[in-house]
């Protein structure tokens, strides 16, 4: 009873309008507007069933493979970003004494970044004949390995890909370092003492004791990946072809042309297999609240 | 047990200082170096591509077309003079300040305000709320039906309704970040500050908020850095240049201008100038925010 006066529930009101106003409320009429013909071209809205599932889900029509682009991106990014991150972050922890904080500052650096400032120096370091990766590789010799990047239809996903891992490394390096600060030193010095190797202690101790922020970092680049829009939107615009266009790009496309009806299913698809991801998410960075 | 395993240790210490002393100390030098080399190799490989705009804003359009490393012949200043004033980035740069400071303020305010009353009373129905304001960090918005509610608002296209918007976004993660160190502080407090009379509002303003200092710089940073470099928003409901932040306004400028990289270069530069100088001086603040809820379950 007193509970509800000292703290009452108008603070909480503000927030929750804006939040329930402006994100829950769209997601949900997008589940109704996802079975309608909304579109630009007349005002009227009619219920049309499952007919834009059934366009998305058509073999015959590109949705497909825009799904399929981001699951591919997604995963490449989460093993990429994970894989060197932790590379860096036993390097850094482990490895180096001196400067490491410094390395670690400039690691980082890239994360805060606009993504739209770091593509658009990537669509030039990424130029065939003009760019500075090209170059390098042809001034040490390497010219053959040069590649038509972001123009070569094998090699667009891969180099967005890239651009991405770039800019996403600092971000999941600084948490695991922090994963790794937190492991107590005196297992690594008994192990030293039993004679492991730095190699056999990386595996039976570092990686054990990271598990739990190894799937933190891997939801969050789930999170991340399945929404990606911003590197592919600048680097590519989906292309060539429709070789990098994902989910968040093409509900873009989408909207632009006025097909809101197709843009609706596409982003409530993504809304309900995100929810289920969520759920994991808020148990996992739920946890140390729960005590 | 314990004797035996000391004795084993000593024995191999020994046999290690006999035989390979200078061997070990060599293996130790060169694994060292490699180590520093590795760490430096991708120290480069993040900074170079920075590095490159900075170089290249300086230099002449000739110059700049390779977007090269080398530094520029003669440094040209008046390439930012140009793109302020072609690229019109004095009212980008308005706008991009006005958004990401008054959504910052706006949605620290209001999050930390429901997430102390969330975290003090622990009913199941606040427990709920709680977590569908959190849910928000990871499920995606619809943009295509959020049109339709900023026209139902009168929002669309204007400069309040993109403020809203940015501080709506802001919500779930300062709501979490909150949550979690409000838990740190005492109770007792709010009791005390009751039994002397204080209001609700005056205990959480004059009592609580100073104690949230450390989180509520932490998430006016990431706040204000993610409101800064945020492209998707602006692109999806305005379309007055007026308007335009700066991330709208360079990517319009690239568009125009992609065959003068100097003059793109110098454009990224202002952009990124002020996200770099925020990431220095408030660097502690932003990797701990970060780690928040990551680390330590």
């Amino acid at each position: 009873m007193i509970r509800n006066k000292v703290y009452p529930f108008y603070f909480v009101g503000g927030a929750l309008l804006l939040y329930v106003l402006f994100f829950v409320l769209p997601s949900v009429m997008g589940l109704y507007y996802a079975f309608t013909d909304w579109n630009s071209y007349s005002p009227e809205v009619n219920f049309i069933g499952l007919d834009n599932f059934a366009l998305i889900f058509s073999s015959s029509q590109g949705y497909l493979r825009y799904i399929s682009n981001t699951i591919l991106f997604t995963f490449a990014t989460i093993v990429t970003k994970t894989v060197i991150a932790l590379g860096l972050a036993v390097l850094l922890t482990r490895g180096v004494r001196r400067l490491a904080h410094v390395h670690r500052m400039l690691i980082y650096l890239p994360a805060v970044l606009p993504m739209l400032a770091v593509s658009l120096i990537f669509k030039s370091i990424l130029n065939p004949a003009t760019g500075l990766l090209n170059e390098s590789l042809r001034n040490v010799g390497l010219g053959f390995m040069a590649q038509k990047w972001l123009v070569d239809i094998n090699w667009a996903m891969p180099s967005v890909i890239g651009v991405d891992t770039w800019k996403g490394i600092g971000y999941i390096m600084v948490i695991l370092i922090a994963g790794i600060e937190a492991i107590p030193r005196e297992y690594y010095e008994a192990a030293e003492i039993d004679g492991a190797s730095g190699w056999q202690a990386f595996w039976r101790i570092t990686i054990p004791l990271l598990m739990p922020v190894l799937a933190v970092v891997t939801v969050l680049n789930l999170l991340y990946g399945l929404k990606v829009f911003d590197v592919v939107f600048v680097l590519t615009k989906g292309g060539p072809g429709h070789a990098t266009d994902t989910v968040y790009t093409i509900i873009f496309d989408e909207f632009s042309k006025g097909r809101y009806g197709v843009a609706t299913a596409l982003s409530s698809l993504l809304f309900v297999a995100m929810i289920g991801l969520g759920y994991f998410v808020i148990r996992f960075m739920h946890r140390d609240t729960e005590a | 047990m314990a004797m035996e395993t000391l004795d084993s240790h000593v024995t191999t210490q020994e046999q290690a200082n006999r035989t390979g002393a200078f061997g070990a100390r060599l293996m130790r030098t060169v694994r060292g170096l490699f180590n520093n080399t590795l760490a430096v190799i991708a120290s480069l490989i993040m900074v170079i591509p920075v590095y490159l705009v900075f170089v290249n804003a300086l230099k002449t359009r000739i110059e700049a077309s390779s977007m090269g490393v080398e530094f520029p012949t003669e440094l040209q200043w008046q390439n930012f003079y140009t793109v302020i004033e072609k690229g019109k980035l004095l009212s980008a740069f308005g706008n991009s300040v006005l958004y990401a400071v008054t959504a910052t303020l706006i949605g620290v305010t209001l999050s930390a305000m429901a997430a102390y009353v969330l975290a003090r009373n622990r009913t199941r129905f606040n427990r709920a709320m709680y977590l569908l304001l959190i849910m928000g960090i990871a499920v995606p918005t619809n943009f295509v039906t959020l049109t339709k509610v900023m026209q139902l608002t009168q929002l669309i296209n204007t400069q309040f309704g993109m403020i809203v918007l940015y501080s709506a976004s802001v919500i779930p993660l300062n709501v979490f970040l909150f949550y979690a160190f409000i838990q740190t502080i005492p109770r007792e407090l709010d009791e005390a500050a009751i039994l002397d009379g204080c209001s609700p509002l005056r205990l959480f303003f004059s009592v609580i908020y100073p104690l949230l200092t450390p989180v509520l710089v932490t998430a006016s940073v990431l706040n204000l850095l993610g409101i800064w470099n945020e492209f998707l928003l602006p692109l999806y409901y305005l379309n007055k240049t007026a308007h335009w932040p700066m991330t709208l306004a360079i990517y319009n400028f690239f568009g125009q201008f992609q065959s003068d990289w100097s003059l793109v270069s110098a454009d990224i530069v202002l952009t990124i100038l002020p996200v770099i100088v925020v990431y220095l001086l408030a660097q502690r603040f932003i990797l701990s925010g970060l780690t928040t809820g990551a680390v330590k379950g």
